[in-house]
């Protein structure tokens, strides 16, 4: 028994026909206020899609451009020292990690006057914040606050300037294919996005022009640019690539499971497939004995 | 005959005595459990602050927390309070006396929750953008409020709201 | 239950020592291996397995969330993240929970649609609607909750706009909502009490779903039809047909499920609520969830906060009465020529008011406009004044736009637009047409299609279901 589909395809045709029409009347394409900028585009990640995997040698990239440049101001509280051995992230030896969290300072614990102790990092402490708290972050930082990096590649998004007829279709494209770096797709465009401002633009005080900022108004002064950091592995140390291994740094800092989860995807995908598949055949085959 | 009829209607009598007995307590021990959610001792204990506003100087403002909003606290300049004066009342998008929001002309309390979809609006730091009209600036919709804390431009439909607040002397202020 | 009985016979000296004392197992033997269940059910009807199966992963899912989540504004988010990143398969986990709430309402509202298109809440079927209305509640209330814990930017922003809606009730909303938030704004005693109901609620929906089935056992399914079952040769036994279709059903359901976990997970979730929540802070739009989408596009589309409380909710409550709202005599909607246009309106209507509902509400759809670019504000203003002085009622907006090269002003006149507020005030009026005026009164007028003689005659055709009895 089959639901009337033809119907259904009746109905839908009927107002997609009705939504050509008044998109056509639409003499100017409708868009939010507040807009303007330019589209921000989707790069090419390793880790996007089904098949998508961190590359170790990008995140070991992009966790030197963090250190070097943006842990100066910007934290990574949920992550700790032992995470940059974890396997599907950088992978960096223990060694090298234990060096790592050896530079920070930790206070741990009071000495027997009652003082706050310190003491060097090891691998099970969290990341050593810049700053004490919030307060001290702003009156550094010309009254802004430098946000946590720990889930800042999630914590992001933007707006694809599309008609508002056609964006269900590019909802449905990207569920299907799993597309989840929007995030880090707005942190490169927003490293690679700062420009001269425009003719005739009044930019605040201690305020920066960036093309893809909401506002374009932003506090940070352009991190990034060429040759800030060294590669150890040859890589060319342009702006761009620069941009692009630390967006992926730290889409792995705020998905660090993400090999995993992806790896065990497939498997449990074909167990599904094929459970159904069987269910199917036992259902047919049961069935077959009664019309219906 | 009549007495079996006495004794059902005093059975009768007693079980509903007992069933509303029954109920009134069921009722009163229901109370506690619903009441239990009310604000409890300690946030009540917050629920009013004493301010010390000696520090501010002219032009300043301060921001505080109260019952966990932010309330503004800006100690006008003769400036501000003329134009505050100044405007025409009928001219407001929400009509009201700048001598109706203030206690004393030179402190301006306010609670600052834009009035439109409740974001708090910009306008505290002496280097924030303070909008068209030298008071707030909200960056969500851009409602633009005035050294009154007065909606002048912008979609929210109402004035900043004035909390309830005394001088106790004449630089401390007990705000709820 | 229903008064067919049970071939249940106890085979060893266990089994009728317990059905003399507790008889559990003719009862399930009863309800779910001998239950004569209509032949012809189609694919639609297997969603009723699939929410059991939807239920049973967030209860257990939940339950072990639980074990690792700080009900505490300072730790809910870091602890969170904690259940991402240190716990044992706790990112599959949380985000089963998550994708989980997701598709049991994807499920739940395919199901009701089913439902209403099927007339599955008619005669004598009235009270196993109603329960599952109250399920919908309670699965509405429930995943606010669960959603406002991770107390992210949306989360608590979400809470602070649905209980300041309770201070819309006059006179005693203020100190409801003080009683619901236990403070003088959404705190930390918020976030402990509705993690304690958000625990709680998920027992009452078992409650009610056990109560949905009892009611569903007692006058059995309906079907495609909407003809009862008359005969033997009108249904199947539950097991093992429906238990194998069902089966499969729910493995079909569970790839696209584990799509989500897998390879979307936070695609049906917001970005802002991987940022701490902030009471300093407002996020610049606040959208609940996408299940919420449409009853959220209603709330928004009456401009007084009263009434859009009130219209919110009746949206609905009005799925309580609809058993009495539609006159017809006539289950399935496959026979109703007249209504079944207005059924897929219907569905459109909703699924555009989820549209509204993510769209700012002043959003323009459609617009006509003459825009004009000037270089300097001053000119823009100017020229806004002339247009002005000759029409004082002319829609006018200056829109800066900044590119990298320059700064520009365009005025834009404004002749015609459909903005989000006016479209999803056209719909809510639509959706509510349709139970109170649509379903009473295309019932009395429509002339139905010829039903078929029985569910056997519809399946096989007349003269091989009289052979067959």
């Amino acid at each position: 028994m089959k639901l009337k589909l033809s119907d259904f395809l009746k109905c839908m045709s009927a107002s997609i026909s009705v939504l050509m029409v008044t998109s056509l009347l639409a003499v100017t394409p409708a868009q939010a206020a507040g807009g303007g900028g330019p589209e921000i585009k989707r790069q090419v990640w390793s880790f996007n899609g089904f098949f998508g995997k961190y590359n170790k040698a990008q995140l070991q990239r992009g966790f030197g451009v963090y250190k070097e440049v943006c842990a100066a101001c910007h934290g990574l509280k949920l992550l700790s020292y032992r995470n940059l051995v974890q396997v599907g992230g950088p992978e960096f030896s223990k060694e090298q990690a234990l060096a790592i969290a050896k530079e920070a300072t930790i206070i741990d614990g009071v000495d027997e006057d009652g003082e706050p102790k310190e003491r060097e990092g090891k691998l099970s402490d969290r990341f050593a914040s810049p700053f004490k708290n919030d307060t001290q972050a702003r009156a550094s930082n010309n009254g802004a606050l430098p946000p946590d990096f720990s889930v800042i590649a999630k914590a992001r998004t933007y707006h694809r300037h599309v008609p508002w007829y056609t964006e269900p279709y590019y909802w449905a494209y990207d569920m299907a294919t799993g597309y989840e770096e929007k995030g880090v797709d707005y942190l490169y465009a927003l490293l690679t996005g700062y420009k001269t401002p425009p003719r005739g633009m009044k930019l605040g005080d201690g305020m920066n022009y960036n093309e893809v900022f909401p506002g374009h108004q932003i506090a940070m002064a352009a991190p990034l640019s060429e040759d800030a950091v060294e590669y150890a592995d040859g890589t060319p140390t342009s702006l761009n690539q620069h941009a692009k291994d630390v967006s992926a740094f730290l889409a792995w800092a705020s998905e660090p499971h993400l090999n995993a989860r992806k790896d065990l995807g497939k498997r449990v995908l074909i167990y599904l497939t094929i459970l159904a598949l069987l269910l199917f055949l036992a259902k047919r085959s049961l069935w077959a004995r009664v019309k219906h | 005959m009549s007495s079996d009829n006495d004794d059902v209607a005093r059975r009768d009598f007693l079980m509903v005595a007992a069933g509303s007995v029954a109920g009134v307590g069921g009722a009163c021990a229901l109370w506690p459990l619903i009441d239990q959610m009310n604000p409890d001792a300690s946030a009540k204990a917050l629920a009013s602050i004493e301010v010390d506003l000696s520090p501010i100087k002219d032009g300043q403002a301060i921001t505080i927390m109260w019952r966990g909003k932010p309330i503004f606290i800006r100690k006008r300049t003769a400036d501000d309070i003329k134009a505050a004066q100044e405007i025409p009342v009928s001219d407001l998008p929400d009509p009201e006396a700048d001598t109706d929001r203030v206690q004393n002309d030179e402190w301006l309390v306010l609670i600052g929750i834009c009035t439109h979809l409740g974001c708090i609006p910009r306008g505290q730091a002496a280097g924030d953008v303070h909008g068209d009209f030298g008071g707030w600036f909200c960056p969500c919709h851009g409602s633009h409020y005035d050294t009154s804390g007065r909606i002048r431009k912008g979609p929210a439909p109402k004035n900043l709201a004035v909390p309830p607040y005394k001088f106790l002397t004449d630089t401390k202020i007990k705000i709820g | 239950m229903s008064d067919h009985s049970s071939t249940y016979e106890p085979t060893n000296g266990f089994t009728r020592w317990l059905d003399e004392r507790l008889p559990i197992m003719r009862l399930m033997h009863g309800q779910f291996i001998d239950f004569p269940t209509p032949r012809n059910l189609n694919y639609l009807w297997t969603f009723g397995a699939i929410l059991t199966f939807c239920l049973a992963i967030q209860l257990i899912t939940g339950i072990v969330l639980a074990m690792h989540f700080i009900p505490h504004g300072d730790f809910a988010f870091a602890s969170v993240e904690h259940i991402m990143r240190d716990v044992n398969w706790g990112d599959l986990i949380r985000y089963t929970h998550f994708v989980g709430a997701s598709m049991f309402f994807l499920a739940a509202y395919i199901h009701m649609f089913r439902g209403l298109y099927f007339g599955s809440y008619k005669s004598p079927r009235e009270i196993i609607w109603i329960l599952g209305v109250l399920i919908i509640l309670c699965m509405i209330i429930t995943a606010f909750m669960g959603y406002s814990l991770v107390w992210g930017q949306m989360s608590f922003w979400a809470v602070t706009v649905i209980t300041n809606l309770f201070t819309a009730i006059p006179i005693v909303g203020e100190s409801i909502t003080q009683w619901i938030w236990g403070g003088y704004s959404v705190g930390d005693p918020t976030l402990n009490r509705l993690f304690s109901l958000h625990y709680l609620f998920p027992f009452i929906i078992v409650a009610l779903v056990a109560l949905h089935i009892w009611a569903l056992h007692v006058v059995g399914s309906n079907n495609p039809t909407g003809v009862e079952p008359k005969t033997e040769n009108d249904s199947v036994s539950f097991y093992p047909y429906y238990v194998i279709k069902d089966s499969f059903a729910t493995m079909v359901f569970a790839l696209l499920f584990a799509w989500f976990v897998f390879y979307a997970p936070n695609y049906l979730g917001h970005s802002d609520n991987f940022i701490e929540a902030n009471p300093l802070q407002t996020p610049p739009h606040i959208v609940p969830e996408w299940y919420f989408l449409p009853f959220y596009a209603i709330l928004r589309a009456i401009p007084d906060k009263l009434l859009g409380v009130v219209t919110m909710m009746a949206a609905i409550c009005v799925l309580f009465i609809i058993p009495w709202l539609d006159t017809s005599k006539i289950r399935s909607t496959r026979y109703r020529p007249l209504l079944k246009p207005f059924f897929w309106l219907f569905v459109i209507t909703c699924l555009v008011l989820g549209y509204c509902g993510a769209k700012s509400p002043d959003y323009r759809f459609v617009e006509m406009a003459d825009t004009q670019k000037y270089t300097s504000k001053a000119a823009a203003v100017s020229a806004k004044e002339e247009i002005l002085s000759k029409n004082k009622h002319a829609d006018l907006e200056i829109i800066e736009s900044i590119n990298s090269k320059e700064i520009t002003y365009d005025l834009k006149n404004t002749k015609f637009k459909l903005t989000n507020q006016v479209l999803s005030l056209l719909l809510t009026f639509y959706y509510f047409a349709f139970f109170f005026a649509i379903m009473p009164i295309v019932g009395l007028i429509e002339t139905p299609h010829k039903l078929p003689g029985s569910i056997a005659e519809s399946v096989l055709g007349k003269s091989s279901a009289d052979k067959a009895q």
